[in-house]
């Protein structure tokens, strides 16, 4: 099963929108609650992202039996210096994201350590990819 | 605790009404912070999270975090959307004039354990 959502930036309060209807989704197959938390966790932070600093994105989740796989493209500024990026506490976001709750480093390490599959790519001035992976078993 | 009883000490206000009345179970860990990220980390059940952070992302937040029930501490007001969103995903949610301070100090009383 393959389904698609949109991202739009700047929207803190739709932000989440895509993850809710993940948790729905899957709460409906029966997936265990543990991986489900891990899923939406990750999801949530790629969301976040894409609405705090890129122009827009999109998320596609693909789910077979042996995995929930999510990837997350936007198009925005991209990522000069992915390594910096990956470290706990580094962040160049505004006040307006940490006014919402986040905004302090978290996120990429918070992704990291809930999927079993992660990769990232970004092109400066184009844009970033999240490529995650959750297995089942 | 039970959330009648966190209600009484904490004089709060259950706006979500109805939904708060009918919790059967009893709440064992809290944990307080204004930033969502790190409530993300948590990986404990039934957990209470206490915060001055008002708005809808918090209650995405509790949403994704699977938590049931939010303080909003230091006098915070839910908007219409965040007890939209709160119902819908049967979270409740109690309104204190308390600090968060006070709050986490009454519940660590009453028995409430911290995550860590
Ligand atoms: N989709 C993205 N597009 C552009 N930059 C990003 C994106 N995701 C993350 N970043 C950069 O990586 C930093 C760290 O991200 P993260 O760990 O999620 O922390 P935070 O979002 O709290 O700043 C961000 O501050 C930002 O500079
Ligand atoms: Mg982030």
């Amino acid at each position: 099963m393959i389904y698609s959502f949109d991202i739009e930036s700047g929207n803190f309060t739709g932000a989440g929108h895509a993850s809710s209807s993940v948790k729905k989704i899957l709460k409906q197959l029966n997936v265990d609650n543990s991986i489900i938390k891990r899923v939406v966790v990750a999801l949530f932070e790629a969301e976040i992202n894409v609405v705090a600093h890129a122009d827009h994105g999109n998320i596609k989740i693909i789910l077979d039996n042996q995995e929930i796989r999510m990837i997350v493209k936007d198009k925005g500024p991209g990522i000069p210096d992915i390594g910096m990026a990956m470290k706990e506490g580094y962040s160049t976001a505004s006040q307006k994201v940490r006014e919402m709750g986040f905004g302090a480093g978290m996120g990429l390490p918070n992704i990291k350590r809930n999927t079993d599959e992660f990769n990232i790519e970004s092109i400066v001035g184009e844009g970033t990819c999240l490529e995650m992976a959750v297995y089942l078993n | 605790m039970h959330i009648n009883e966190i209600i009484k000490i904490l004089d709060a206000t259950p706006v979500t009404g109805e939904l708060c009345k009918h919790r059967e179970e009893d709440f064992h860990y809290a944990f307080s912070s204004d930033l969502m990220s790190d409530v993300l980390r948590l990986s404990t059940d039934n957990t209470i999270l206490i915060t001055g952070l008002c708005n809808v992302q918090t209650i995405r937040t509790v949403e994704m975090a699977e938590i049931k029930l939010v303080i909003l501490a230091r006098g915070k007001k839910a908007d219409d959307s965040m007890i939209e969103l709160a119902k819908e995903n049967d979270i409740c949610i109690l309104e204190t004039d308390y600090s968060v301070y006070k709050v986490s100090g009454e519940l660590y009383s009453g028995g409430v354990k911290p995550i860590y």
